[in-house]
């Protein structure tokens, strides 16, 4: 078929066409939202089970739905230990996600409006580091983490989550297209010192990249499992990722766990569904503010 | 130029961090090649002053029990650490942590790793320890032997739970039937028939559960490794053993055992729909029916596992750790007190067996008082009985290779092509033999030829 046909027949029978793709998109999309959505509707029916039931009952539908007094035992379970790796969770991912961001918006900006020597090596070493993936660097890390005896402490998995080569790589293209050097010039002549330009101006115009790269940077953290497997052996320390393996892995001893693990998974995306749903809105003005230009 | 240099500053700050990151393996270099060095150990002599010791374990509500520990030696203090599992990732962080030179002072490790740990160099010796080598008489012998390792003069491990093999079956089943209860593997494949003529499954051969089929072998004194010196003999293929693959091929081959992963919904559900009637486990398995099989409470019961000859006595075991002493701990005397306690004193034992079901190691162990009531969900019966007896009757001196993983990995392949009808059970030990071999000489294991 020539496209000349297609633009034909596309014009004569515009309206249906339209309507018929617009149905085949529905479809699509509505096949593809149920695949998403349907495990997370089993977790949420599979939390409302007894132990017993998990297993017994229809897995889609719910059977003596006691979802509160499942997480009265989550949260009451030795100590509340759960509690304190969902804390943990949080200030790894909500303080990492800051800081790195922080990082990846200075670093980006300085190496998108300043000219110096090295520039565009020290970018292609950034880049670079996108490429190794964070499970290699786990064990070198903890080799070098030992020799500082920071393993097995907060900083152990702090350290190396507010870096973010992708965060400098994006920030940089959008600062080079959206931060205007006319209004850093008139920055300096009215007299702003650069740190001020860059807080002050730069940042806030910036601000789109930046949501998106703590969004990256803050799922990133949150599901980062094998750096906390290496690096932490108090579980006070535990992330709510790590803490939940630990006790799906001990299922065969403690089959009771079985419902623990299912309403903790569960608890554990909120946090998660909360921060995306916040911040969509300046994510996706970011995306698109890319796309145009 | 002002804003150049605190541009290069802003640049410097966010890259400082990763040239860190990259810098990484000149670290792990200058690590491996210090942890030679601080490996002291040897001696078993009291620190003479007040000693925290860490360990690593993963068995759930462990905190308690170290607990009563910490209350009556208040110069010994035990700090316990509870990760995943060993394969889910606590071996290789020991391995790491050997290698760092911070290896917590005690670990958890199962029977089955041991060997692994030995050959990496990462355990001490504990065979300098007198209270040690004095305890050997209150284990179950072939324990014993499980953190020996064959060596005349070593031990690296304390024993510290078991999983002898009995028989789990639904008696209301056979009885409704008329089927009676085998007492040889040769009645078991006769019964195996008829509870398919029944319309069930006598049991479930799992093809992932490789140390199941391990303690089969061991059960008809079957061997997968040996050693002699330093030098390693793979048997995986020897006779005993091929001689149990052809009996579940056979039963594989007509149909009269399900194949459902193990440990899966499906499998827990064949159990509670009883579709399948028996399973020949480990005495922790009690509870894995308990809770998979809910609606079946009160219709199970636990006989002595299927001979291989008729009137014999010999059991299988599936399971068990020991508690060791890692590589690079300075307070050895401390440690295997501690660890002696943990596994050997009846309040340690109780509140184990309360805390995680762990079936003890020890002689006296087994008569434990909370081992001798009758388990409701067994209809009363006092299952642990048959436990104990088949505890005392293991056939002693199983040992297991430095590469299991490898070997579980390669050999559940197999299984799981024997079980789906490409391949035999046979094939699947015999590749697997060869798999291993190439294994220990890629990690320059000395193997016997």
């Amino acid at each position: 078929m020539t496209t000349t046909a297609v633009r034909t027949r596309g014009t004569a029978r515009g309206p249906r066409d339209s309507l018929m793709s617009r149905t085949t998109a529905m479809i699509i999309m509505s096949v593809f939202t149920v695949y998403f959505l349907l495990p997370i509707w089993w977790l949420f029916v599979a939390s409302t089970k007894s132990t017993g039931d998990i297993l017994t009952s229809d897995p889609l539908w719910f059977a003596d739905p006691q979802l509160l007094s499942n997480l009265g035992d989550l949260f009451a379970y030795r100590d509340g230990v759960y509690l304190r790796w969902l804390g943990n969770s949080v200030l790894y991912a909500g303080l990492g996600g800051l800081v790195a961001t922080l990082l990846a918006g200075m670093c980006g900006y300085a190496l998108a409006k300043y000219h110096f020597r090295g520039r565009e090596f020290m970018f292609s070493v950034v880049l670079g580091g996108v490429l190794v993936p964070a499970t290699a660097l786990a064990l070198p890390l903890f080799l070098l983490f030992s020799q500082v005896e920071l393993t097995n402490t907060f900083w152990a998995v702090f350290l190396p989550s507010i870096v973010s080569p992708f965060g400098v790589y994006l920030t940089r293209i959008f600062a080079a297209g959206s931060v205007p050097d006319e209004l850093l010039e008139a920055a300096r002549l009215d007299g702003s010192g650069e740190l001020r330009t860059f807080f002050t101006v730069s940042l806030r115009l910036m601000s789109p990249a930046l949501v998106t790269v703590f969004l990256f940077q803050f799922v990133t953290i949150w599901n980062n499992f094998f750096l906390p497997l290496i690096m932490l052996r108090d579980e006070a320390l535990f992330p709510v990722t790590f803490g939940l393996y630990g006790w799906n892995t001990q299922l065969n001893q403690i089959p009771e766990l079985r419902m623990l693990v299912l309403v903790g998974a569960l608890v554990s995306i909120i946090p998660l569904v909360v921060t995306f749903l916040s911040l969509q809105r300046f994510w996706r003005s970011g995306l698109g503010a890319g796309a145009v230009k | 130029m002002k804003h150049m240099r605190k541009a290069a500053v802003v640049a410097l700050l966010s890259s400082f961090a990763l040239a860190a990151c990259s810098s990484g393996d000149e670290g792990s270099e200058a690590a491996a090649s210090g942890s030679g060095a601080d490996a002291a150990g040897g001696a078993c002599a009291p620190a003479g002053e007040d000693v925290t010791l860490s360990f690593t374990t993963w068995i759930p509500g462990i905190e308690g029990v170290v607990d009563i520990w910490n209350e009556q030696n208040p110069d010994i203090q035990v700090e316990v650490q509870t990760g995943p599992n060993g394969l889910g990732g606590t071996y290789q962080n020991f391995f790491n942590q050997i290698e760092a030179g911070n290896a917590p002072d005690l670990g958890q490790i199962e029977y089955d790793a041991l060997p692994n740990f030995r050959v990496q160099g990462g355990l001490e010796d504990l065979s300098a320890c007198e209270d040690v080598v004095a305890a050997e008489s209150e284990f179950v012998e072939w324990t014993w032997s499980q953190v020996t390792l064959g060596e005349e003069s070593s031990i690296y491990g304390i024993p510290q739970d078991s999983g002898p093999m009995a028989m789990f079956y639904r008696k209301d089943l056979f009885e409704e039937n008329g089927i009676e209860i085998p007492t040889t593997w040769d009645e078991y494949a006769e019964a195996a028939a008829q509870v398919r003529e029944a319309g069930g499954y006598i049991t479930n051969f799992s093809q992932t559960d490789i140390n199941q089929f391990a303690g089969f072998v061991w059960q008809a004194d079957g061997q997968w490794f040996s050693t002699e010196g330093d030098e390693w003999t793979v048997e995986l293929d020897s006779d005993p053993s091929l001689a149990v693959a052809d009996y579940w091929q056979g039963l594989l081959d007509e149909d009269l055992v399900a194949t459902y992963p193990a440990w899966t919904d499906e499998w827990n559900n064949a159990y509670n729909s009883s579709e399948v009637w028996t399973w020949v486990s480990a005495v922790w398995g009690a509870n894995s029916i308990a809770s998979g099989a809910p609606d079946t409470a009160g219709n199970w019961a636990v006989a002595p596992a299927p001979q291989w000859e008729e009137g014999g006595t010999d059991a299988g075991n599936w399971g068990g750790s020991s508690t060791a002493v890692l590589k690079g701990s300075e307070h050895m005397y401390e440690a295997t007190k501690f660890a002696l306690w943990l596994n050997t004193s009846e309040e340690a034992l109780t509140a184990l067996n309360e805390a995680a079901n762990l079936y003890p190691a020890t002689i006296a162990g087994l008569e434990l008082p909370v081992l001798k009531e009758g388990v409701e969900f067994y209809d009363d019966q006092p299952i642990y009985d048959v436990f104990a007896e088949a505890a005392k009757q293991v056939v002693p001196d199983f040992t297991w290779g430095p590469t299991m993983t490898q070997v579980y990995a390669d050999a559940s392949d197999g299984f799981k092509a024997a079980a789906t009808g490409s391949g035999t059970l046979a094939e699947a030990l015999t590749t697997g033999n060869q798999k291993t071999i190439d294994a220990l000489n890629a990690q320059s294991i000395p193997v016997a030829e």
